[in-house]
């Protein structure tokens, strides 16, 4: 009994939490387009606090637009969310879904509601009717992008640390895959290969272990900026050089702003971009959709670049950064 | 030498009864695993690092290294065992706030401060100040509203990473100043890594208190059974609530030395899952998790096992999401080892070896 009242009391206790988390669900009828956005977790990354803050500057009342957003980590809470939102009569629902599966119901209900769906960041194992729109990255790409640059740098021997996210998701994967691939076609070593989980002191627990067994290395290939800093940390303490011209390559993803600083030090050799900047696209889509027009694709894949510690300037820092 | 040999085996005997030997035990196993497997395991070599300092660096000054924030948790983790005879599972979130507020008043407003806007050690005692104040928050919960340690600091554990990324406005801030990164890494001229002075200290600080106040005895009494305690003139919501802000101070502490190795913090990920490997750690050191009797130096030393353990598996190229699968197979056996149904089985065993010999030299 008491363990009842218990966990009743911690429940109730998070559910007054969430409900001040997503307030603001007012109607109105001025006009405004209703939106609800589902995203995971604005703590997870970097990447996605600038995503966030993207959303929220984009779909504001003066753009048009009454927005309501909701966060999770959590599929099923991000189910949940969403059919609150179709029950809300929401016109459109903007879905950055936490994981691939689970969401053909939902958006089913979405459809018969009359409440258009956008995919935004990640793509879901739906059948295409189901959403209007996907506007994603190409990780595949991502990843190519990187080891062609890698492959450019025409080294005499590649002796590679490859430091991994968390298995599984969209962007290991990809980033990994390209990788795997041109180990595979062109006889790089590989040293280490485990996933640091997007963690930097995971990383240079990893890359010291590596150090300490006196193992030669000299690509460090993260998946994530974090982790490249991690890494960084440990070779700093072994007093081994990294950087443009030094003994050790630097590697990292998403672009953040320090780590683009990073680069313009030459500290680091490359970033390749993780475009988190949907929400102009998104908006051009809702606008084309509220004209009456069909969309010539479906799925949009957003322009990434790679940056080179040799070519990048202040400009690219301060207008990639995130 | 019938004699010797008993006293011998006596001493073992009460050495295996010790409850310090199920962590010695395991940290001379993967010792000796190393040993077998790659003696330069315990190479220590002297280096520099790229600021031209001194460092020493290995293996086991890695494991000592990064083994610090675990053992100061360690501690505070097994007073709240002992007395509440649950454990906080919120010590990562709590980790994710102290560091987030040492980040925050060290660089005011702005994220990206060219200098500090105060004190490393005014950032730090603001942030012992929070983390105890939210161990107060898990103490008042346990002790006197009397739920469930577990379910309590559930609370915390949900919302904690979420107040750490509010604290700071959601932003990333990064100190550049190089004396906040002496407190995880190395001070210029000293070659051994600050965390083992800090967790040396601690554990200092730790042995003196339970020497000389009765805090330890409290802690036990109360554990053991809390209305007799009680009627022994104890209060018994109070020691519990104490722990829990002891806690607090310990995980001020790690907080300190996680966000000084980086200079600056994920709030997602920084001290993930430490809280289960500090439960692992009170476990290890052979102590009851329901709570009464403890033993603190065999607690820090199963802290350092763990470490030991981490460290072995990167050493041996064990993929790193498999090695809570490899934890999970230490706590199984320490469990079935300790539950006391195999105790006694052991217990009866040994007398029925003991006997056969004795039996035969009557004979």
């Amino acid at each position: 009994m008491k363990i009842q009242k218990v966990l009743a009391l911690a429940a109730s206790a998070m559910l007054c939490m969430s409900a001040v988390a997503c307030d603001g669900g007012k109607k109105d009828d001025d006009g405004l387009i209703k939106v609800g956005i589902i995203n995971n977790d604005p703590n997870e990354s970097g990447y996605r606090t600038a995503n966030d803050n993207d959303m929220k500057k984009t779909f504001t009342k003066e753009n048009g637009y009454d927005a309501q957003f909701s966060y999770s980590l959590k599929n099923d809470e991000q189910i949940n969310a969403a059919q609150k939102y179709v029950q809300d009569e929401v016109d459109y629902l903007l879905l950055s879904a936490a994981d691939t599966a689970g969401w053909d119901s939902v958006l089913q209900d979405a459809k018969k509601a009359g409440v258009k769906v956008i995919l935004f960041d990640r793509t879901i194992d739906a059948d295409a009717s189901l959403y209007e729109a996907s506007i994603v990255s190409d990780m595949d790409k991502e990843g190519q992008t990187a080891v062609d640059w890698l492959k450019g740098q025409n080294l005499s021997e590649y002796n590679i640390i490859h430091l991994q996210g968390v298995m599984g998701s969209a962007a290991q994967k990809g980033r990994s895959g390209a990788l795997d691939q041109a180990v595979k076609d062109l006889g790089w070593n590989l040293i280490t290969q485990q996933t640091a989980e997007w963690n930097a002191e995971k990383a240079t627990q990893i890359v010291q272990s590596v150090i300490d067994s006196g193992k030669k290395f000299n690509v460090i290939y993260a998946e994530n900026d974090d982790m490249a800093k991690g890494a960084v940390a440990a070779l700093d303490k072994a007093n081994i050089s990294h950087g443009v011209g030094k003994d050790v390559i630097i590697m990292g993803f998403d672009c953040n702003k320090w780590a683009l600083e990073e680069l313009l030090k030459k500290n680091w050799n490359y970033d390749g971009q993780c475009n988190p900047f949907q929400a102009s696209y998104i908006d051009s889509i809702i606008k084309d959709l509220e004209a009456g027009k069909t969309l010539s694709e479906k799925v949009v894949v957003m322009d990434e670049k790679g940056f080179d510690a040799s070519t990048i300037t202040q400009a690219d820092v301060d207008k990639y950064g995130i | 030498m019938q004699s010797r040999n008993n006293t011998v085996s006596e001493l073992l005997m009460k050495l295996f009864r010790r409850q310090i030997f199920i962590p010695i035990a395991a940290l001379l196993l993967l010792a000796l695993f190393n040993l077998i497997a790659d003696p330069s395991f315990f190479k220590i070599t002297l280096g520099t690092n790229s600021a031209g300092d001194p460092v020493l660096s290995g293996y086991l000054i890695t494991i000592l290294d990064y083994g610090s924030e675990l053992a100061i948790l360690a501690i505070g983790m097994t007073l709240v065992t002992a007395a509440s005879g649950g454990q906080d599972i919120s010590v990562g979130a709590a980790i994710a706030i102290s560091g987030s507020v040492v980040l925050r008043v060290l660089c005011g407003s702005n994220s990206r401060p060219e200098t500090l806007q105060a004190p490393i050690i005014v950032a730090f005692l603001v942030s012992c100040l929070v983390a105890m104040a939210f161990g107060a928050f898990n103490g008042t919960l346990v002790a006197y509203f009397k739920i469930q340690p577990m379910v309590a600091t559930l609370i915390l554990f949900t919302a904690g990473r979420s107040i750490a990324a509010w604290i700071n406005n959601n932003e990333l801030p990064i100190i550049s100043e190089p004396s906040f990164g002496y407190f995880g890494g190395f001070i210029p001229g000293i070659p051994i890594p600050t965390p083992v002075f800090i967790a040396v200290a601690c554990m200092i600080i730790t042995a003196l208190t339970l020497r000389f106040t009765n805090l330890g005895l409290y802690c036990q009494a109360v554990g053991i059974n809390d209305k007799s305690s009680r009627l022994n003139g104890l209060n018994p919501a109070f020691i519990k609530f104490l722990t829990y802000v002891i806690l607090g101070l310990c995980v001020a502490v790690a907080g300190l030395i996680k966000v000084s190795r980086l200079s600056s913090i994920n709030y997602s990920v920084i001290a993930k899952d430490i809280e289960m490997d500090a439960i692992l750690a009170v476990a290890l050191g052979g102590n009851a998790l329901s709570g009464g009797k403890f033993n603190m130096t065999a607690s820090i030393l199963g802290a350092y096992v763990i470490q030991f353990l981490t460290t072995t598996l990167y050493k041996f190229n064990v993929q790193s999401d498999a090695l809570s699968a490899y934890k999970a197979v230490v706590v199984i056996a320490l469990v079935v080892l300790s539950a006391p149904i195999v105790r006694e089985k052991l217990t009866a065993l040994k007398n029925s070896l003991k006997k056969q010999p004795a039996a035969k030299e009557v004979a």
